[in-house]
């Protein structure tokens, strides 16, 4: 079965997941990124590669960060942007999914960002546009689930490479829930797509998911071990509602054995980067000091993250 | 109504019989094979030159989607897939709506069944009233009024005490228990195996145990109340395993398989593909692989098509959110010469789980073409081959995860009651 993100000549044609992407392609859109963080600092921070098109914010599931940071993308490449929030659920008796996908598809939508709590439905839409011939029509999946955020991904690997230059003699390590993290799924394919010889997570067994080996990563429950000589520290967000469902007893003894504390980050490298996808809890996955510490990378992030969103949109839209 | 067919290749597993011999039907039963009786003058003579001649098969679960599910499947329509299938008995589960727990419903649908002609039509009666695992169903008068066995389809009984009780009311009365085996809580949220594939797209998980903690609960159960126990749909090597060491202990146990479960696995999900969404989930590689073999040793009794119709609307969501379940009636036949060809096993070996072993499960006298049985027949041609379209199925299901898939074998005749349901396409 064909990679549905690639056209037939191996194109990027929507960014659904990092899975099943070449190195060329990643690394074409960190290059395609480079320049646009230029265009942050000029006085007119517009360009118009986008200029006539309409963005669709399609956001089932509520975000500012992640909405926002696309609609700044989005203007800076002069393209209309249209924010939708759509709260529903699976239950509730509203149009379907692909009824509203059908009716922005009338609209004249030339890209869709889609954010949605059921893994997969950027692949929905995705493959109805092809059954209803809108292929012209594009996707960026900006969250689907437990199942990816390959923009969040992809940002994460910039600021990687902005700090450490080459992927290929680092030790990665990801920290927390990974199992109910779309972010650690496009950080892991990212990290091995591009290279990067030993990514561990870290976690207690109730947030590893099964088998997680088999994703290339080697596989740690005790935090300092796991963070040894490691170049990079990527924490996930830990919601807290997982204290419900018998995963985890308190978020206090959570922070005691995963929390990244300035004593426990002393395992890694000196020159170590601290990463978080935010929003951050501090005092639950991450310590104060260390957010606002030294080592912290976590607002260049999100200044990476409008580039790198620039950067797929503008690939798409040539594409 | 007197017919001959002729020059056919007999398989009946039944008898053993693999063997080029005409037959004869005379009153809607088999007058003879091989020879015609004295006197026999045919009003229709059937060549079946190249063709297969065996027993009608016999689908140990087709949801018709009567009553309550209309909009996604008739009786008439699924009457007719089953009747292009070669399926000419079947047994029906109760997850109707409303459920089979009352005598009326069950009496409607066999009278509904009648009428629409075709296949002969089994319902299992609800174990519990609503399926809801609480109070009794009235399962004598079930009985009477047509229900060969007692199920939940895949509804489990949440309360151990209930199911105990449940079990020892039907094995007062010899009634045969169908139970597919999940486990309320670990079989919750899990839309997918809980495995690599489910780790890669997030999606889920549902662990064996949900399964292996179910049969252990049930084979307890039937050991102590000495219950009939059948156990449907089986999905992992380890719940084969249970049930082979419970069968060497002494407990008299039956089970089947799904034709997806046996072809699949859960790396067939691909790309969020909702035909794949199945209850019990399709499981690993290595799972497939022993319920291959299970069946074919016989471990695994019966094969069957678990004939779920689903509506488009309730496919195209988002893969946890559909509709669990696939249109089956149509490739009973042909996914099991798929496994007997890859397998390379005998076609006595092959159909015999789809028509007397599975007679033998569903404790009705058919599957066999003796002398003075039922004229139930099934003539495919096993040299043909199909693609699977949405067009070509007779099933108002569209929803199968082997759309666009070749597969071996196309029934040319089904005949039920020594009348011809279907031929060559009609």
């Amino acid at each position: 079965m064909r990679n549905p993100q690639l056209t037939k000549n191996g194109e990027l044609q929507h960014l659904l997941t990092i899975d099943g992407l070449p190195r060329e392609i990643l690394t074409a859109i960190l290059d395609t990124a480079a320049p646009f963080t230029e265009v942050a600092e000029r006085e007119v921070k517009k360009l118009p590669l986008l200029r006539g098109k309409s963005v669709f914010n399609l956001f089932f599931e509520n975000s500012t960060r992640t909405r926002t940071t696309f609609e700044i993308a989005a203007k800076r490449l002069s393209a209309d942007v249209i924010n939708l929030n759509i709260n529903t659920s699976s239950t509730s008796k509203g149009e379907t999914l692909l009824d509203t996908v059908d009716n922005l598809s009338a609209m004249q939508a030339d890209m869709f960002v889609v954010r949605h709590a059921a893994s997969g439905a950027p692949f929905l839409i995705a493959q109805h546009l092809a059954a209803m011939g809108l292929e012209h029509i594009h996707v960026i999946n900006a969250g689907d689930g437990r199942h990816a955020h390959p923009t969040q991904g992809l940002l994460d690997m910039y600021t990687i490479r902005h700090y450490k230059r080459d992927f290929s003699d680092l030790v990665v390590a990801i920290v927390g829930d990974v199992l109910h993290s779309r972010v650690a799924r496009s950080q892991i394919q990212a990290l091995t797509t591009l290279g990067v010889p030993e990514v561990r997570v870290i976690g207690p067994k109730t947030l590893l998911p099964s088998e997680v080996e088999k994703l290339g990563v080697r596989v740690f429950h005790d935090m300092r071990e796991g963070l040894k000589d490691v170049d990079v520290v990527m924490m996930l967000r830990l919601q807290n509602e997982r204290m419900k469902g018998a995963l985890l007893p308190s978020p206090q003894e959570f922070f005691k054995s995963y929390g990244l504390t300035a004593d426990k980050l002393q395992c890694a490298r000196p020159d170590a980067i601290v990463m978080h996808p935010g929003p951050m809890n501090r005092g639950v996955e991450i310590d104060s000091a260390v957010a606002d510490g030294p080592h912290a990378v976590i607002l260049p992030q999100v200044t990476f993250g409008i580039a790198v969103r620039m950067a797929v949109m503008s690939m798409l839209a040539g594409a | 109504m007197k017919i001959h067919i002729k020059n056919g290749r007999l398989v009946d597993p039944a008898n053993g019989i693999d063997a080029q011999k005409d037959v004869f039907i005379a009153a809607g039963r088999i007058a003879a094979i091989g020879a015609a009786p004295d006197g026999f003058a045919a009003n229709r003579v059937i060549d079946a030159t190249g063709l297969t001649v065996c027993p009608g098969l016999i689908d140990l679960s087709a949801r018709l989607r009567e009553p309550g599910f209309e909009y996604k499947a008739t009786l008439e329509s699924e009457m007719a897939a089953a009747a292009a299938g070669g399926v000419t008995t079947l047994a029906c589960p109760p997850d109707t709506d409303p459920p089979l727990d009352e005598p009326g419903l069950v009496e409607m649908l066999k009278h509904r069944a009648r009428h629409a002609g075709f296949a002969h039509v089994f319902p299992i009666g609800a174990l519990t009233l609503g399926l809801a695992g609480e109070r009794l169903t009235e399962m004598a008068e079930l009985h009477e009024a047509g229900c060969i066995a007692f199920g939940q389809a895949s509804v489990p009984v949440v309360d151990t005490q209930v199911l105990m009780r449940a079990l020892q009311y039907a094995a007062t009365f010899d009634f045969p228990v169908w139970l597919q085996a999940q486990d309320p809580f670990l079989g919750k949220d899990g839309v997918a195996h809980d495995g690599e594939m489910a780790t890669q797209l997030g999606l889920p998980g549902q662990p064996v145990s949900a399964e292996t903690i179910a049969i252990s609960t049930i084979l307890q159960l039937a050991r102590d109340t000495g219950v009939r126990i059948h156990i449907t749909r089986i999905s992992s090597a380890a719940a084969l395993d249970m049930i082979v060491a419970a069968r060497a202990s002494g407990i008299a146990v039956t089970c089947d398989v799904s034709i997806n479960h046996l072809h699949l696995s859960d790396a067939d999900i691909g790309y969020f593909n909702p035909h794949a969404r199945l209850v019990p989930p399709l499981r690993a590689g290595h799972d497939r692989e022993a319920l291959r073999r299970g069946l074919a040793e016989g471990a695994i009794n019966v094969l069957c098509s678990d004939h779920t119709p689903v509506d488009d609307d309730a496919k195209q969501v988002p893969f946890g959110e559909a509709e669990p379940g696939a249109t089956g009636l149509e490739l009973l036949l042909p996914l099991t010469l798929k496994w007997a060809i890859e397998m390379r096993l005998p076609l006595l070996t092959a159909l015999a789980r789809i028509t007397c072993d599975a007679a033998r499960v569903l404790g009705v006298p058919a599957g066999a073409l003796s002398a003075g049985a039922v004229a139930d027949l099934c003539l495919f041609d096993p040299q043909d081959s199909f693609v699977v379209t949405r067009e070509l199925l007779k099933s108002q299901g569209k929803n199968t995860p082997f759309l666009g898939q070749t597969l071996p074998g196309r029934v040319r005749a089904t005949l039920i009651d020594g009348h011809v349901a279907f031929e060559n396409g009609r």
